[in-house]
């Protein structure tokens, strides 16, 4: 038989004001394996916790139970108190009689009874509990940064900074993302490539960082401190180790037909290309869908050109296997597609644009080198109709868009609408809007200076339809203020549409097994308190990845990713919860449906000689990774043949509280 | 006579099957209508006259005549609310109520000349058969 001591906690009067604790200590001296039984104001405080102690010590109790608040208060206090006594934290049980108890009744009575009810339900599970090891686990020293844009990049650098080595995989040719491509940044309207390159460069720079550009991240194995990555680094034919950036042999590549995905695919580019002049790394990539030397084996022009030798036609993919302890996802977002809403006439019109194709026409690396002109007959437009919420903020059932707010277009139209009429104060500027959003520092102050010094015309409406007429742009509209339908003769409109996640994000995060909601966005593990944080153990979110965010937010949740990554990696060994599933090898019949319920990829089925009485044969069973599993008991209510269990939670715990409750 | 506007309100929403309360007050319905300036309530208005019990207002305007059951509004609407729909409740329940038409269906054919689409009679006839 246990020896099993019962501490009643008052709470001052949070419980002592609804709930008979010197009842509930007298009653639980009669409940079976209990030796000791008392209460105290505050069982948290220093007095308290000595008298657990003291109790531990005198009456050899190998088991208690702290009759309390809620175990996600102060479980781990007591268990601290428990092992300190020199007894087995997971002999420690709570019983919730605050939260779940004094809180929530009004009358003394029934409070006590319920106290009791609880009290002895956590002591009929303490008879089952065994005494539990945690185990330990290695980490890896490095992180994997999985994006290249200011989230990836910021992380990088503030991992490197803590002293880990930091691998960035990016997709595309060079790092910079999205950033990289806008003109100016809200509210300071600072020039965005002279904020981000220098950014850029230092991440080129640390040695603690290393840059795998033009590539992806194949496969991913393993767990928390542990992780196992495979990335495919695509071929450029260009030796990144000897090309210069010189870009001569962009200069003489005769073919031009490529679309330049760095100005939103406005403009040519030839088929080896710099993505732009501060491109990192600064080495030039080969589209082997328009190299004529590729295709038909006729040119190698660049390879003639270049004085460093740099260019090879033969180049492969090249995989790259490495170990990592903590993995960021930072893989930002794209534009919207507006084609589908045809009233805006996107498809059909030149002069129909998104905003990401406006930073671009006013950028100075842009296409029309910084001056402002429309499409379709290069003249400058001196009437600009902006629309906002192009696919945003729209009921799912109608398939018009996303249902989000996308949170930055409202400022970066002010920020367009206001660069306009600064440079070129001959244009009018109309923005029709649904809602102008600008919470944030200085935002409300921005957007009222484009409307009262800048004079930008904001209709609250929403455009109905975009017409082409001659060489005129119809924008036929709502004005609900005027309470009248306005239309306006414009050269270009602008179409602030919705941004979604990257559509790599959700094979990523099938890969990573962390959760995404229905958008494609990744999930936090707490909304409030874990909001950098994937649910999935060492997976952390960075940037637009995890939900819409401008500039200034994604620099500050890059930042608390890394200092999670670096908190992780600071650890020589994680102490691994031992509450995790197990699977009883005789019992277990090789279905896989815990396999497949498992949230975090932590069952995998071997083949395994069984040995038990009168069985002795290789079979197919379950095996839980513990330190992959997170103890959410999903699998073992799913096995049907009662092969999983939890420790701590065991199936015969749990009953034997039901009874303890039901008696 | 509060009870009369509750049973107002209920017949347009249960006739229409919209729901006013999705509206975000974005006014792409009225931006779209090819019959605004025609309409003394703009289709944004149906919305939130219905929304505040205000159905005999519509009931008595003619704009439940002046729009075309072009549905475009219905068509571009981001949040799914159906204005169009709501005008043709409002406008079933004042006919409903009448127990006749605006037009009559023989008087159709009288406004057949070269500029008429044969479309629009073709509505107008559906529209206003017994």
């Amino acid at each position: 038989m246990q020896k099993i001591g019962v501490f009643v906690c008052w709470c001052g009067s949070n419980i002592a004001g609804t709930v008979d604790v010197e009842a509930v200590s007298e009653a639980m001296k009669s409940v079976p394996g209990v030796v000791y039984s008392a209460n105290y104001q505050y069982m948290c405080s220093a007095a308290g916790q000595k008298l657990i102690a003291d109790a531990i010590h005198e009456h050899h109790l190998d088991g208690i139970v702290v009759a309390s608040c809620s175990p996600r208060m102060h479980e781990n206090t007591f268990r601290k108190t428990a092992e300190a006594a020199g007894l087995n934290p997971y002999m420690v049980e709570i019983a919730n009689i605050r939260e779940q108890c004094s809180w929530i009744h009004k009358d003394k009575e029934e409070g006590t009874a319920k106290a009791i009810v609880l009290a002895r339900t956590a002591v009929a599970k303490l008879l089952h509990n065994k005494p539990l090891q945690a185990g330990t686990s290695a980490v890896t020293k490095r992180a994997l940064v999985i994006g290249g844009g200011i989230a990836g990049i910021q992380t990088a650098l503030d991992v490197a900074d803590a002293g880990y080595e930091v691998d960035i995989v990016e997709q595309r040719p060079t790092i910079g993302g999205r950033m990289a491509q806008l003109d100016k940044t809200f509210p300071t309207l600072d020039c965005s490539a002279c904020i981000l390159t220098p950014k850029m460069v230092e991440a080129s720079q640390n040695e603690k960082i290393n840059i795998i550009s033009y590539a992806k991240v194949e496969k991913v194995d393993g767990f928390v401190g542990n992780f196992k990555a495979t990335i495919r680094k695509k071929a450029r034919f260009v030796d990144e180790t000897k090309c210069t950036g010189c870009s001569l042999c962009m200069s003489k590549c005769p073919s031009k037909k490529g679309k330049d995905e760095f100005n939103m695919e406005m403009n040519n580019r030839p088929a080896i290309y710099i993505p732009f002049a501060q491109a990192i790394p600064n080495v030039a990539v080969i589209d082997p869908e328009q190299c004529l030397k590729l295709k038909t084996g006729k040119c190698g022009l660049c390879e003639k050109v270049c004085t460093a030798g740099a260019i090879n036609y033969k180049q492969q993919d090249e995989l790259i296997e490495r170990e990592y302890g903590a993995i960021v996802v930072a893989t930002g977002f794209k534009p919207i597609d507006p084609s589908p809403l045809n009233e805006y006439g996107y498809a059909d019109n030149a002069d129909v644009i998104t905003s990401l194709e406006l930073e671009r026409l006013m950028n100075a690396a842009g296409p029309t080198k910084g001056t402002l002109l429309r499409p379709s007959d290069l003249q400058h437009p001196h009437e600009i109709v902006f629309i906002q919420c192009v696919g945003s903020r729209c009921d799912e059932n109608t398939k018009r868009g996303k249902p989000y707010c996308s949170k930055i277009c409202c400022m970066y139209t002010a920020k367009h609408a206001m660069l306009i009429r600064d440079k070129y104060p001959d244009t009018k500027v109309h923005v029709f809007y649904i809602d102008v959003r600008t919470p944030g520092k200085n935002f409300d102050e921005f957007y009222r200076r484009a409307v009262e010094q800048y004079g930008v015309d904001y209709i609250k409406g929403m455009v109905g339809k975009v017409a082409k007429e001659g060489d005129k742009l119809m924008v036929r509209g709502s004005d609900l203020i005027n309470n009248q339908q306005v239309e306006i003769a414009a050269d270009l409109v602008v179409l602030a549409t919705a941004i979604e996640p990257d559509p790599t994000a959700r094979s990523i995060g099938t890969m990573l097994t962390a959760s995404m909601d229905t958008n494609d966005f990744f999930t936090e593990a707490h909304a409030k308190l874990r909001p950098v944080e994937s649910p999935t153990a060492g997976i952390f979110l960075s940037g637009v990845a995890q939900g819409p965010k401008d500039v200034p937010e994604t620099v500050a949740q890059a930042s608390a990713a890394a200092a999670k990554v670096i908190g992780l990696l600071a650890k020589d060994h994680l102490v691994t919860n031992p509450c995790v599933a197990y699977s009883n090898e005789l019992l277990c019949n090789g279905c896989s449906q815990c396999e497949k319920v498992c949230p975090y990829g932590a069952i995998t089925y071997i083949e395994k000689e069984v040995r038990g009485p009168g069985v002795r044969e290789v079979r197919r069973i379950a095996q839980v990774n513990p330190a992959v599993c997170q103890g959410c008991g999903a699998c073992t209510v799913t096995c049907p043949s009662g092969a999983m269990d939890l420790k701590g939670f065991a199936n015969k715990q749990i009953m034997a509280e039901v009874d303890a409750i039901c008696l | 006579m509060e009870n009369h506007v509750q049973m107002l309100t209920e017949t347009a929403l249960r006739i229409s099957g919209v729901n006013p309360q999705k509206c975000m007050k974005c006014g792409k319905c009225s931006g779209t209508c090819p019959s605004y300036d025609a309409m003394e309530y703009h289709p944004h208005q149906f919305v939130a006259m219905v929304e505040k019990g205000q159905i005999e207002k519509l009931m008595e305007s003619d704009s439940i005549y002046m729009c075309l059951s072009c549905m475009a509004c219905v068509e571009r609407c981001p949040r799914g609310v159906e204005p169009g729909k709501l005008v043709e409740a409002v406008r079933l329940m004042k006919i409903r109520q009448q127990d006749q038409n605006r037009k009559n269906g023989n008087d159709i054919a009288a406004f057949a000349d070269e500029n008429v689409p044969q479309q629009l009679l073709m509505a107008a006839m559906r529209k206003y058969r017994k």
